[in-house]
């Protein structure tokens, strides 16, 4: 007799947890021969202020955490992924790519976390600098985490891009809200089991599942949230600034008309960090 | 004569708990009038400037300029509209396509370092023409406006030829054509924190200044004509609110950068929310200006008299919420108070004049509205019952204590000579007051401590952190906010960085 084997539940990875949707709402996924795989959830606006208030909670310490430090966490994420690099290629394939398709969506993905990881004590030294003002101060601009950061991520390259799209705001000490691909969305659900092993606090990186025009209004209007960025269509882009202009939210959304080359090396950049970052300039007097 | 507060000795001598002697200088002397009297060469009309040339705008319509100090009438000035704003833009766009994109950094550079030299040169002209537009007195248009103007284009005409090294690992390019809309308060320099960054990437501009202060504007479009700068490349449309959403909203500019209130921050966003353009917001404020039991008291107060008073509080950074540690907030009122007695009131024009006039009638109704709201939600008043001039806009310096989060006047940006004084009794007190605002654009802190200024630069969530000095800038140095304050830079690399596509 055949062993009936057990099939995981999929739950979102929200402050630290796996959670179901507090709707208990569920869309189905099928393989890539069109089987019922699995059923994930529909996560609400609920859901979405939930994993908000998550990330507020994560924000202050995470942001607080040596840069050294984060790096390090960052790269331990990478050895994660390398090491559960068979599941995550079986969750990819899921979409319908091939094997080595799927495997080089892993490596990149797994050189991408390694690549924010380098620049976690790096970036300040080439973003900020000493000012020479023309008076008798020491003038000093550094950078620090915008707070917050709402992440859309587009239907294709289902792991690739939602790590290229949260690694480098949480390198600089934000946290994440990031409602993974409504096309694609298991990887996402198989890394936030990763991310849960990793010596990543919970809340920093809290990844929904469900569906955009559901959730879309609360990403453009959630004043918490402090940035937004990622993939949209043109009319999700229009709602996403509307909403952001009521709390003037910094907004870095790529249009989804156009395709993007996840893999290139300019998918990855210092200046992907500069977008969830401020600038704080201070000023003190030089003398007694 | 000078004449003792008190006669006892320093009250932390512990000598009976009495105010400490000082000398109070006061109405004791009368001043005699200082007038500042060169010539501001104004002409009686200004039309727009467009394509480097002078010309009329296609409604044939004007609107008066008002010297806030007495009212009168000061120029003509063109009332620009959208036909008008479509002219600029073209301008601009031909002037970038066929000249501006063509010419070399080290020319570029060169013109901006003309530019600043010539500024220099009629730099006293331009203070007084500052001065009677605006209200602000003459002597911060002579010592601070118009020379940092100045040298916000000498700064900025040296990064012309240098953009390989300004985002390291990245090429830069420019945008193409920018509109700006600015404020009254600062109508030259903010003109030259829009203009110099903006050229110095290689971009062209349409200017649109605030419709108080549009005088200056103007007068700097001759020294462009001077410098030789190419047809175009700066076009100045004047107007009101509905010129500056047609700068905004025209389909030529690839960025739009704004400076004015949160409130019509909030429009722009919305206006340009269907589009892909750029943007970069410079907001209102409502900074928190913190002094501790150990900060150099005397030092302090002046620094928070340089930080609300400074420009008549019209400055987006100004630092209008006192917070004070509460051991010490006793003494602070009382220095503050004698200190407020001793500000001159009136006559922008006067070279001793402290304060000089609001901006227009319609800030000086809303600060009174503001006033208002403080001295009827139960905060204390104090005003120096100093003589105003009996014509024009005109507003006493004022303190208010008692002053607790939830009244307006702790809330909202009065942009005006009002401080709000609130105490604390802990670090963790004061960072909560200071950032439980929507705003975050400056703070002030001052203490004697270096560990804690440190904590606090920190934990205050502002673009611009004042430490044991208030209300300082320069072009190398980046200016702007965190929330609502607006995003973007001006000044410095990283403000450069805001007017160049990273290729």
């Amino acid at each position: 007799m055949s062993r009936l084997p057990i099939t995981k539940t999929p739950k979102v990875y929200v402050g630290g947890a796996f959670i179901r949707s507090e709707s208990a709402r569920v869309f189905p996924i099928k393989d890539a021969v069109g089987n019922f795989f699995a059923n994930i959830p529909q996560c609400t606006r609920k859901d979405l202020r939930n994993a908000v208030e998550a990330a507020a909670k994560a924000g202050p310490g995470w942001a607080k955490r040596t840069a050294y430090n984060r790096g390090q966490i960052l790269y331990r994420l990478g050895e994660m992924l390398e090491a559960r690099a068979a599941e995550m290629t079986d969750a990819i394939q899921l979409g319908g790519a091939t094997r080595a398709a799927a495997a080089r969506e892993v490596a990149a993905t797994v050189d991408r976390l390694i690549y924010y990881a380098g620049w976690a004590d790096k970036y300040e030294q080439l973003l900020g600098n000493v000012n020479p003002v023309a008076s008798p101060h020491f003038n000093f601009t550094v950078t620090e985490p915008m707070g917050i950061v709402g992440i859309l991520t587009p239907d294709d390259a289902p792991l690739l891009a939602v790590v290229s799209l949260f690694a480098p705001a949480i390198t600089s000490g934000n946290t994440v809200v990031a409602l993974a691909s409504p096309a694609q969305p298991y990887p996402a659900i198989v890394l936030g089991e990763m991310l849960a092993t990793s010596d990543l606090p919970g809340g920093v990186v809290n990844l929904l599942t469900g569906f955009r025009k559901e959730l879309v209004p609360t990403f453009a209007t959630h004043t918490h949230l402090r940035a937004l960025s990622g993939v949209a269509s043109a009319e999700d882009r229009k709602t996403l600034k509307l909403g952001a202009a009521e709390s003037i939210k910094r907004v870095f959304l790529r249009s989804a008309e156009a395709p993007i080359d996840w893999f290139a090396d300019s998918a990855q950049s210092l200046y992907a960090l500069r977008d969830t970052l401020e600038y704080k300039t201070t000023w003190h007097p030089i003398g007694a | 004569m000078p004449t003792l507060a008190s006669e006892k000795k320093n009250a932390r001598s512990g000598r009976g708990g009495r105010p400490a002697p000082e000398l109070i200088f006061g109405d004791l002397w009368e001043f005699d009038p200082a007038p500042e009297t060169a010539d501001p060469k104004l002409k009686s009309r200004y039309d727009l400037f467009i394509n480097g040339e002078f010309v009329a705008p296609k409604s044939g319509k004007y609107f008066d300029s008002i010297n806030p100090a007495n009212e009168s009438k000061l120029a003509e000035i063109a009332l620009g509209g959208p036909a008008d704003v479509d002219a600029a833009y073209q301008a601009a766009k031909q002037a970038y396509d066929k000249v501006w994109s063509k010419l070399a950094g080290r020319e570029r550079g060169k013109y901006l370092f003309r530019i600043a030299r010539l500024l220099q040169d009629r730099a006293r002209e331009f203070a007084v023409a500052e001065t009677l537009d605006g209200g602000k007195p003459i002597k911060e248009s002579r010592d601070f406006d118009v020379p940092m103007a100045a040298a916000h284009f000498f700064y900025h005409a040296g990064w012309a030829d240098k953009l390989e090294y300004l985002a390291p690992g990245a090429r830069v390019a420019p945008l193409g054509v920018v509109g700006q809309v600015i404020p009254w308060n600062f109508p030259l320099l903010m003109l030259a924190w829009k203009i110099a960054p903006a050229l110095a990437a290689g971009n062209c501009v349409v200017l649109k200044p605030a419709e108080t202060t549009s005088v200056t504007a103007l007068k700097f479009a001759e020294i462009l004509q001077d410098a030789g700068l190419p047809p175009g490349v700066v076009n100045f449309v004047t107007g009101a609110g509905e010129t500056g959403a047609a700068i905004m909203n025209h389909p030529i500019p690839a960025k739009v950068a704004f400076t004015g209130s949160t409130e019509v921050g909030k429009v722009i966003m919305r206006s340009l929310a269907g589009t892909e353009k750029k943007m970069t917001m410079e907001l209102g404020g409502k900074a928190a200006n913190i002094v501790f039991d150990d900060a150099p008291i005397d030092q302090a107060v002046e620094g928070i008299v340089n930080g609300i008073f400074f420009n008549q509080g019209h400055v987006c950074c100004a630092g209008s919420r006192l917070l004070v540690h509460e051991s010490v907030a006793a003494e602070v009122l009382a220095k503050l108070k004698n200190r407020l007695k001793v500000l001159r009131v009136g006559d922008p024009m006067d070279k001793n004049t402290d304060v000089g006039a609001i901006n227009s009638k319609a800030q000086l109704d809303k600060i009174r509205e503001l006033v208002d709201s403080g001295v009827k939600e139960g905060a204390e008043l104090f005003q120096h019952a100093c003589r105003l001039p009996s014509k024009g806009y005109y507003f006493r310096p004022t303190l208010f204590s008692e002053v607790t989060m939830s009244h307006r006047i702790a809330n909202e940006e009065i942009f005006g000579p009002v401080l709000s004084i609130l105490t604390f009794r802990t670090v963790d007190e004061a960072i909560e007051k200071a950032n439980n605002t929507p705003f975050g654009l400056s703070a002030g802190v001052w203490t004697d401590k270096g560990s804690r200024i440190l904590k606090m630069s920190n934990e205050l969530k502002a673009g611009v952190v004042w430490a044991n000095t208030y209300n300082k800038f320069d072009p190398t140095s980046p200016f702007g906010g965190y929330k609502e304050s607006g995003f973007g830079r001006e000044g410095g690399r990283q403000g450069l960085l805001d007017y160049v596509n990273l290729v």
